[in-house]
C-alpha cells in the first residue's frame, strides 16, 4: 500500500522541505507515490526519483496554481483513496498544515503535525512531535488506519536512493464552492533563500542599531548561503519585514547553523530557535541571556566583527 | 454581525516545561497560565471590530473550571459572553468538535482564533473547525478588514504574503500584526464579573491519537567563547569542531 507525499514549490523548485518528506515516506518502508499540484517542473517532479519516490502524480490543472487550502484538500482526498493510500505525509507549512487538517478530518485519519522522527511501530504506531515551541516533545500514537503526518524541518534525512520515476497525469474535479477563499495576489521574496528551509541563518537584532546596518549582514548571509532573520523588536519597528521574524510568535528555524547579532536572547526569541544544531551568538554585553543557550560566543562590537567574520569565512573556502 | 474567538489557556512564553508522573504530566506548579498570544491578536481584532462596526464578541475555550480567569480576562478585554466546553482539551480534532458544535447551534459570520496554540503548537483547529462547518479556513492571517459581507485578508506564506477575498462565513488563524494586544482596563475588569460566561458538556468523539508520554530535550553544552581579535579561530571551530561549514 503506498504512502502518499504531498510536494510543494517554489519559484519552480520543489521545495527542500517537500524532499525530506519523500525522504520520510521512503524511510518508513514506502512505496512512495508524491503528488504535486498546479504548475511544477517535470525535471523537479522527475528527480523526485532520486528520493525514493516510485511515482509522482501531476495535478496540473492551472486553477491549482493558487494553493486555495480548501481545494488542494479535495484533491489529496480523491488521490489517497484513488491510489489507496492509508498515509500522507505533508512538510509543515503556511499551506501544507492546514490542508493535513482538512484532508484529516474528511477521512477520519489520525492527525498529527510538527512530527521530528520516524515513527516508532515496534508497538502501534507512535510519532514524535515537537510542543511548546521546542522545549518538549510528546510521544504521540496515531490509531487510525488512516494518517496525516506533517513534518518538521530535519525529521528525515535527504538520502539518494531510487532511480527515474514515472509522472502521471491526476485527472480532478474541481468544486466551485472548495474556490470560496479566492487569493487576489501575492508578494513573494524572490530569489533568496527561503528562512524556514536555510540550512544557515543569520539573524539581527536591536543591537545593530538601524535598518540601515543591515547591509553588512546581508553580505555575511550571502557568503553562506544563508537567509536573513530578525527578532521581534526589530520587525516591529519595521527594520526588517514580518516574514524575516525569528521566534515565538513568528518563524521557527531549525538550520545547522544559526548566527545572532546583537540579539539579547529572550527567552522568546530562544524558543524560536532551539531546534537549530549549532548556535554563535555575538552580542557586546557577556550578560546576554543567548550566551548561555549558543554553542560558540563572540564578546564584541558587532561592526568590526562582522565584517572580519565575513572575510575569514571567504578566507577559508 | 457575530464573531467567535476560540481562546486556549496556556503557561506564559516564560514557563520553564517539565513533567512528572512518569513523564505523563505537565507540572503546572508556579506556572502563570494566559490567553494564547496568537489568540490575543484574534481577540483584539474582534474587539476592534465591535467598537468600529457594533459586532458582538463571544469567545469559547474548551477547558476545565481552572481557566476560567483566563476567560475573565478575555471578557475583561471586550468580549460580550462566553461558552467553556467542560473538558480537558486532549486534542486538536476534540477541540475543533466541541467549537464547530457551538458555532453550528448559533450560526457566527466571522470565527477567529490564534494561528497556533502556543502549548501544542499543532496549528490545525482553524482548519478542523473549517471543514467540520463546511467553511473556508484562512491561516496564518494577519490583515482583516470586513466589507459588507466579505473580508480582505492578508496571509503570511513562507517568504512573502498573500492577500484574499472571502465571503463570510469563515474561520480565520490570526497572528501578527492584525491587530494590538489590548490590556484589560479598570472598567473591563469591573464588568467582566458580571458577564455571562455559559458552562457547557462537551461531546465525545474519538480522535484516534493518543499522548502516551512527554520527553524534554537533551540538555545544551556550555558554550565556548572565542575572542573578538580573533575571529578566524570561529571559523575554524564551525569547521572542524562543529563540521558545518
Amino acid at each position: 500500500m503506498p504512502i502518499l507525499v504531498f510536494v510543494e514549490s517554489a519559484e519552480g523548485k520543489i521545495k527542500k522541505t517537500s524532499i525530506e518528506a519523500v525522504a520520510y515516506a521512503h524511510a518508513m518502508g514506502g512505496p512512495v507515490t508524491a503528488i504535486a499540484l498546479g504548475d511544477a517542473d517535470t525535471n523537479e517532479l522527475e528527480a523526485l526519483g532520486k528520493y525514493g519516490a516510485q511515482k509522482v502524480l501531476h495535478a496540473s490543472d492551472e486553477k491549482l496554481n493558487d494553493g486555495v487550502i480548501q481545494v488542494y484538500a479535495a484533491v489529496l482526498e480523491k488521490a489517497l483513496i484513488d491510489e489507496n493510500a492509508d498515509i500522507l505525509i505533508l512538510a509543515n507549512s503556511s499551506l501544507g498544515t492546514p490542508v493535513a487538517a482538512r484532508v484529516a478530518c474528511k477521512n477520519n485519519a489520525s492527525l498529527a503535525s510538527n512530527i521530528v522522527a520516524l515513527p516508532d511501530t515496534s508497538a502501534g504506531f507512535v510519532v514524535k512531535k515537537s510542543i511548546y515551541t521546542g522545549k518538549a516533545f510528546a510521544l504521540v500514537e496515531l490509531k487510525n488506519q488512516k494518517k496525516v503526518i506533517c513534518i518538521k524541518k530535519n525529521a528525515a534525512e535527504i538520502k539518494e536512493v531510487g532511480t527515474p520515476v514515472q509522472i502521471t497525469p491526476f485527472a480532478v474535479s474541481l468544486s466551485d464552492s472548495d474556490f470560496a477563499a479566492k487569493i487576489i495576489s501575492s508578494e513573494k521574496a524572490t530569489g533568496e533563500i527561503l528562512l524556514p528551509e536555510a540550512n544557515v541563518v543569520v539573524s539581527g537584532g536591536r543591537g545593530m542599531k538601524g535598518p540601515e546596518n543591515w547591509a553588512m549582514l546581508e553580505e555575511l548571509a550571502k557568503t553562506l548561503h544563508a537567509a536573513t532573520g530578525c527578532s521581534k523588536p526589530v520587525s516591529d519597528m519595521g527594520w526588517r519585514p514580518h516574514h524575516e521574524h525569528v521566534g515565538q510568535t513568528g518563524v521557527k528555524v531549525a538550520p545547522q547553523l544559526y548566527i545572532a547579532v546583537g540579539i539579547s536572547g529572550a527567552i522568546q526569541h530562544l524558543a524560536g530557535v532551539n531546534s537549530s544544531k549549532c548556535i554563535v551568538v555575538i552580542n557586546k554585553d557577556p550578560e546576554a541571556p543567548f550566551f548561555k543557550a549558543a554553542d560558540y560566543g563572540i564578546v564584541g562590537d558587532a561592526f568590526e566583527i562582522i565584517p572580519k567574520l565575513t572575510e575569514a569565512i571567504k578566507a577559508a573556502k | 454581525m457575530k464573531i467567535l474567538v476560540c481562546i486556549t489557556h496556556v503557561p506564559d512564553t516564560t514557563s520553564k516545561i517539565n513533567f512528572t508522573d512518569n513523564n505523563t504530566r505537565f507540572i503546572t506548579d508556579g506556572v502563570q497560565f494566559i490567553i494564547g498570544p496568537y489568540d490575543d491578536y484574534a481577540l483584539a481584532r474582534a474587539v476592534e471590530l465591535k467598537e468600529t462596526s457594533g459586532a458582538t464578541v463571544t469567545v469559547i475555550n474548551v477547558g476545565l473550571p481552572d481557566t476560567e480567569p483566563t476567560i475573565r480576562k478575555a471578557l475583561a478585554i471586550g468580549a460580550d459572553d462566553a461558552i467553556r466546553v467542560n473538558a480537558e482539551p486532549v486534542d486538536s480534532l476534540f477541540i475543533a468538535t466541541q467549537i464547530a458544535a457551538h458555532a453550528k447551534a448559533i450560526g457566527y459570520d466571522l470565527i477567529l482564533m490564534g494561528r497556533e496554540s502556543i502549548d501544542y503548537n499543532s496549528g490545525v483547529v482553524h482548519a478542523l473547525v473549517g471543514e467540520l462547518l463546511g467553511i473556508p479556513s484562512v491561516s496564518p492571517v494577519m490583515k482583516l478588514d470586513i466589507e459588507g459581507n466579505k473580508a480582505k485578508l492578508t496571509r503570511e506564506i513562507e517568504g512573502g504574503k498573500e492577500f484574499l477575498e472571502v465571503n463570510l462565513p469563515f474561520v480565520a488563524g490570526c497572528q501578527e500584526p492584525i491587530a494590538e494586544w489590548k490590556i484589560p482596563n479598570m472598567r473591563g475588569i469591573m464588568s467582566a464579573r458580571t458577564k455571562p460566561l455559559k458552562v457547557v458538556e462537551p461531546q465525545a468523539i474519538d480522535s484516534g491519537v493518543q499522548i502516551q508520554k512527554f520527553e524534554l530535550p537533551a540538555p545544551k553544552g556550555s558554550v565556548k567563547m572565542v575572542s573578538a581579535d580573533n575571529v578566524s579561530e570561529l571559523v575554524n571551530l564551525l569547521k572542524n569542531e562543529a563540521k558545518i561549514l
